[in-house]
């Protein structure tokens, strides 16, 4: 039996914050809150939930390049863009299908469109290692 | 008694068993890829040898079988390179494919998966051809004149999609199906007006296309025979593709439907289609489902056909017909047919009343400029439709449509 595939499903919004978050108004952004609190719970319930969370402002970020000799700290996102990555959910689904009709779903509770993409597995990272 | 040549067979199985056979692998072992290499590859044993061995008695098994064992040792192979050598056994299903009804056939399946949403419009066109209608990468790529190797990595990158997201293969469930099979009308659909309306290049119609199209409706008709939508498709397809012969002239212009010589129309064509019309409308009229928009364009399409001249035609009907297509979908482009329709009934003042207010949605789109040049010819105001047809022409990318805009503006007194 291969393992259920696990999807990744991130937010992206607007970089800049008001006091209401990237809502509208402060009401908005708790019922945006409430709602995905509730769908969470479902993804819970259901057996999709592996991990999620929201992330503090892209200014928060610190980039590391630890590739050199000495790993190089540089204030700020990796890419400096108007909209960011402001949450994500990893999921797991039968398949696109379940993964799309939940994504629809979360992007619904947060008020944001939502990328869905699937995660690597141990088969798919062989294919390009092949003569 | 003589019976078909090889080569004949041969054809006829692609066209008859393709489909079958790459649905059919791709359930068993998984893997859009394997299953369309290895029926390529059998289709290249049947060409080398049933010239030598004969034609087998029953083609289709031959084709499978010989599919079945190439995909076998393909995997093999590749399993013998592989540490995990028995993941490829496993993956591998060698149930036959469960008779449960044309809803459960594998092809039904593969239509679902090449059409899915999650593709890019462009990569479901390229899949459908390839995996469906059999046509080579070469060929899909002369189509729509891109390069072979464009097109071969956009087919490459839809399947590798495929398998990374899980796109799954199977019919949607009863409650998708609906939105689902409209996704797969429309790749149908633009598949065939790519061809009947070629927007680029020397052919003004690109028969490859339109025949693809067309055996893709018969396919789909078979599979789900009580779908309207279907049906509808189908029979607008025939008796679109049965004015063929008229549509270009000799010497390569367009030729519209009030010049068009009806008696070069393809009569088989139109009989098919009016019979599938002909069972909608009854299906309707005995509490059936109301007629989608392909139905309804069939509908306009059979009064077209049916009249002996478009002097002759029933424009009421028409003008019927597209009220009800207007409000399933109240696009620029089916309210400037509709306008169309409405000139031949009430003249073309009204009708260019009606065109008037589409201007700012359809300023790039030459049929609008055509539609509107026509109108004011008709009005006497030939400095306004000359304005009008030489915007058509600056716009059309069809060669025979071109010439015939040409000529009608040149007709233009003064």
């Amino acid at each position: 039996m291969s393992p259920v595939p696990r999807y990744l499903l991130s937010v992206h919004g607007p970089a800049e914050r008001t006091e209401s978050g990237t809502y509208p108004a402060q009401d908005a952004m708790l019922q945006a809150f409430a709602d995905t609190d509730a769908f969470n719970e479902r993804l819970q319930r259901d057996g999709h939930f592996v991990f999620a969370g929201g992330l503090e402002p892209a200014t928060t970020a610190t980039t590391v390049d630890g590739q050199g000799d000495k790993p190089a700290f540089t204030d700020g996102p990796y890419l400096d863009t108007r909209e960011c990555l402001g949450g994500f959910w990893v999921i797991e689904a039968a398949d696109l299908d379940v993964a799309l009709a939940l994504a629809a779903e979360g992007s619904k509770a947060c008020r944001g469109t939502v990328e869905v993409r699937p995660f690597r597995t141990e088969k798919s990272v062989r294919v390009p290692l092949k003569p | 008694m003589t019976g078909p040549t090889v080569e004949q067979a041969i054809t006829r199985s692609h066209h008859e068993e393709w489909a079958r056979v790459v649905a059919d692998l791709a359930r068993r072992f998984g893997d859009l890829d394997v299953a369309e290499e290895a029926t390529a590859e059998a289709f290249a044993a049947a060409a080398e040898r049933w010239p030598r061995e004969g034609v087998p008695p029953n083609p289709g098994g031959w084709l499978t079988t010989t599919a079945s064992r190439k995909a076998i040792d393909w995997l093999r192979r590749e399993s013998q390179r592989d540490a995990k050598h028995q993941a490829a056994r496993i993956v591998y299903d060698d149930t036959p494919a469960e008779p449960t009804g044309p809803v459960e056939d594998d092809r039904l399946r593969l239509i679902f998966t090449c059409c899915h949403p999650a593709l890019a419009m462009e990569a479901r066109v390229a899949l459908t051809l390839r995996l469906l209608g059999g046509l080579t990468v070469p060929e899909i790529a002369r189509a729509f004149l891109v390069q072979e190797t464009t097109m071969a990595r956009r087919i490459t990158r839809a399947k590798a999609k495929i398998k990374a997201a899980h796109i799954p293969y199977r019919v949607p469930s009863a409650g998708d199906i609906r939105e689902r099979l409209t996704g797969v009308l429309g790749v149908v659909y633009l598949i065939f007006n790519e061809g009947y309306l070629a927007g680029e290049g020397d052919d003004p119609v690109r028969v490859d296309l339109t025949d693809q199209a067309i055996h893709l409706g018969r396919l789909l008709r078979t599979l789900l025979p009580d779908d309207g939508e279907v049906a509808g498709l189908l029979a607008l397809m025939l008796l679109t593709d049965a004015r063929r012969p008229a549509r270009v002239s000799p010497t390569g212009e367009l030729v519209t439907l009030d010049e068009q010589d009806r008696g070069t129309w393809d009569r088989t064509l139109i009989a098919e289609g009016n019979a599938l019309v002909r069972e909608r409308i009854e299906a309707v009229a005995a509490g059936g489902d109301p007629p989608g928009r392909y139905q309804l364009q069939a509908a306009i399409n059979a009064v077209h056909t049916q009249a002996p001249s478009a002097r002759d035609t029933n424009w009421s009907a028409i003008v019927a017909l597209y009220g009800q297509l207007v409000l399933l979908d109240p696009s620029p482009i089916v309210r400037l047919n509709r306008a169309v329709a409405i000139a031949e009934v009430d003249g073309p003042g009204p009708g260019l009343a009606e065109i008037d207010p589409l201007a700012e949605a359809l300023d790039g789109y030459h049929a609008f400029h055509a539609a509107r040049a026509d109108l004011l010819r008709r009005l006497g105001r030939g400095g306004e439709s000359r304005a009008a047809y030489d915007r058509a022409i600056g716009l059309a990318g069809n060669p025979a449509e071109r010439a015939y805009l040409n000529r009608r503006r040149d007709q233009l007194a003064g």
